[in-house]
């Protein structure tokens, strides 16, 4: 058993970004436990994709390539990803930590006896061995997993914990095997992916967002932040309990279920920074957060952090705007 | 239609949280606990779905004595009877022991549906229902929005990433992990509070289910993260501190 094996996402040919993510994260573990690093593609249709990733840094480039794979499914998988682990044998097997990971990656690891150590934002060596650094209690804690056993060992990669610039270019030698599933195997069945309606609101293009999380408390508090949104001309959003509430449309709502942003200003009011909310905003030039409780994750990130009251600061600062503006 | 509804119990979100001395786990013995929000809206969801289609709720827990109190909870919403695993050392368990358990609990109630919670506010794994699913052979769909049952099987709605969505259809058994959200949850009435202390909990052992074996992957340290970033904390009368942000974001941020 040695070696990485990085599982790459796709959808129809197009890759997912946290996939070359997770690839440097392989590469350079790999390099770290003096291992080769190889990585496998799944789908129908996949040549190109393979040919691809045949001109990065990799021993091998596996093309997991059958018509049962051309749709995602759990079953199918699962089933083609646990012939190659077993074929290949690999010390490692990572992912990045997308929905569709989520979906199967624990399943598949079942299968192996082990425990997908999942969300990881850092993987470090100690006497050889991986140690999966992981966010507790929604970013309040980290903690250190450790696999014990021969392993193989399964880990997913959070989005942005590794640089997808990072990656290495070099050669790998392309393998493409068909797994052989048979239809019977597969028991879900998807229908095509759809968008709710069109997005009337985008947030992408927005230079200055005022964002709103549970301590906001109540709907009617809303127009509190919507002031302090009109008056520096920014667009207002929130995070997913909000949307979920119905306090705001879905479409205004930051985060991995809703829009990726990037402003000059994200200003984060009795928002804490789950790490679903993070992943959202934390590419914004400023992060600017407003929270009464000082050891929220949100800190973590902020460039300045105001520890108070929002209902007593955000209309103060509303006032202090509009003086600063006459 | 037999619903079996995994609830696991964890800190109050509000909660201020220490690692324990030993740096195995937090010290909770302060604490306030609470169902797992995700779990909340799993149970509501197969409340509604009992409402509409006939049935039993079964309120599943795994955790020690003090789940109890969650569990009574659950039963004083509408489950009509619970399973409680009572395992004090949560921390010794991985996901697969504890997966393993769930598993063991779930399988002689030959159930039509089980449903649970994406994923659990403190460990945040994101991987018990999936793993029970494989362990019980059951079909499975994560991350669901919308659940609608029809002749032997079920269709739901399951989230994608950025607004994306997809309906899924597939045969019962099946295990789900729903999505925070997905419903509006409802309070316990006062007549609901009464009837759950009538209600029957059969308490389960890991020695009862004959589930053994140790551990392959565990929390080795718990600590604060360190910071990465130098952020300026501005702290006082709210007003001053108006005024000291306000002044930052002209100068500094340059958005005013």
């Amino acid at each position: 058993m040695s070696g990485v094996l990085v599982i790459m996402e796709h959808k129809a040919g197009v890759w997912n970004r946290m996939s070359w993510e997770a690839l440097a994260a392989g590469q350079q573990i790999g390099e770290a436990l003096g291992e080769t690093c190889s990585a496998a593609v799944a789908g129908h249709g996949i040549a190109a994709l393979a040919q691809e990733l045949a001109t990065k840094k990799l021993d091998k480039v596996f093309a997991v390539e059958d018509e049962l794979l051309g749709v995602y499914t759990p079953d199918g998988f699962a089933a083609a990803l646990e012939i190659l682990i077993r074929r290949t044998n690999p010390e490692l097997v990572l992912f990045p930590h997308t929905y569709q990971v989520r979906d199967f990656a624990p399943k598949l690891s079942t299968r192996f006896e082990q425990v997908l150590a999942s969300d990881v934002i850092r993987v470090r060596l100690e006497n050889e061995k991986p140690v999966f650094v992981r966010l507790l209690f929604q970013g309040k804690l980290n903690g250190d997993m450790i696999t014990t056993g021969p392993g193989p060992h399964f880990a997913s990669i959070q989005a942005g914990a590794y640089r997808a610039e990072g990656v290495q270019q070099g050669s790998g030698t392309i393998e493409t095997f068909s797994p052989l599933l048979s239809p019977s195997m597969i028991r879900t069945k998807p229908e095509a992916p759809f968008r709710e309606s069109a997005r009337a609101v985008d947030l992408t293009a927005a230079e200055i967002i005022v964002s709103i999380g549970r301590g906001i408390k109540e709907k009617e508090n809303i127009p509190i932040v919507e002031e302090l949104a009109k008056v520096l001309g920014g667009e207002l959003a929130a995070s997913r309990p909000i949307c979920d509430n119905g306090w705001l449309p879905m479409e205004r709502q930051v985060g991995s279920s809703g829009q990726t942003v990037a402003p000059k200003m994200y200003l984060a009011i009795g928002i804490s920074g789950a790490i679903q909310h993070l992943v959202g905003m934390k590419g914004a030039k400023s992060i600017v957060a407003i929270n009464k409780d000082a050891n929220a994750p949100i800190f973590e990130i902020a460039d300045i952090g105001v520890v108070g009251d929002l209902f007593e600061v955000v209309p103060a600062l509303v006032e202090e705007i509009r003086k600063l503006k006459s | 239609m037999k619903i079996i509804v995994a609830i696991k119990q964890v800190p109050a979100r509000d909660s201020i949280l220490k690692p324990a001395t030993d740096a195995k786990w937090i010290s909770d013995s302060d604490l306030n606990f609470e169902i797992n929000e995700p779990d909340a809206f799993a149970l509501e969801e197969a409340l509604q779905l009992k409402e509409k289609h006939g049935g039993e709720v079964v309120a599943l827990c795994l955790g020690p004595a003090r789940a109890q109190q969650t569990i009574r909870e659950a039963l004083a919403k509408g489950a009509d009877r619970a399973l409680h695993i009572e395992e004090e050392n949560l921390v010794g368990l991985d996901t697969l022991g504890a997966a393993r358990l769930l598993a063991k609990a779930i399988e002689p109630e030959q159930a039509d549906l089980v449903l649970t919670g994406l994923q659990s506010d403190d460990l945040g794994y994101g991987q018990t229902g999936v793993v029970v699913a494989e362990l019980l052979g059951y079909p499975h769909s994560t991350i669901i929005m919308q659940v609608e049952k029809k002749d032997g099987s079920i269709r739901v709605k399951r989230e994608l990433e950025d607004g994306w969505f997809q309906f899924i259809e597939m045969p019962l058994p099946a295990v789900l992990t729903i999505q925070s959200g997905i419903n509006r949850l409802r309070y316990a009435t006062l007549m609901g509070i009464k009837k759950a202390r009538t209600k029957e909990i059969k308490r389960l052992t890991a020695s009862g289910l004959g589930v053994e074996g140790a551990a392959t992957a565990l929390i080795g340290q718990v600590y604060v993260p360190q910071k990465s970033k130098q952020t300026q904390i501005l702290q006082g009368p709210a007003r001053e501190v108006a005024a000291k942000l306000a002044e930052k974001l002209k100068f500094e941020v340059r958005v005013i």
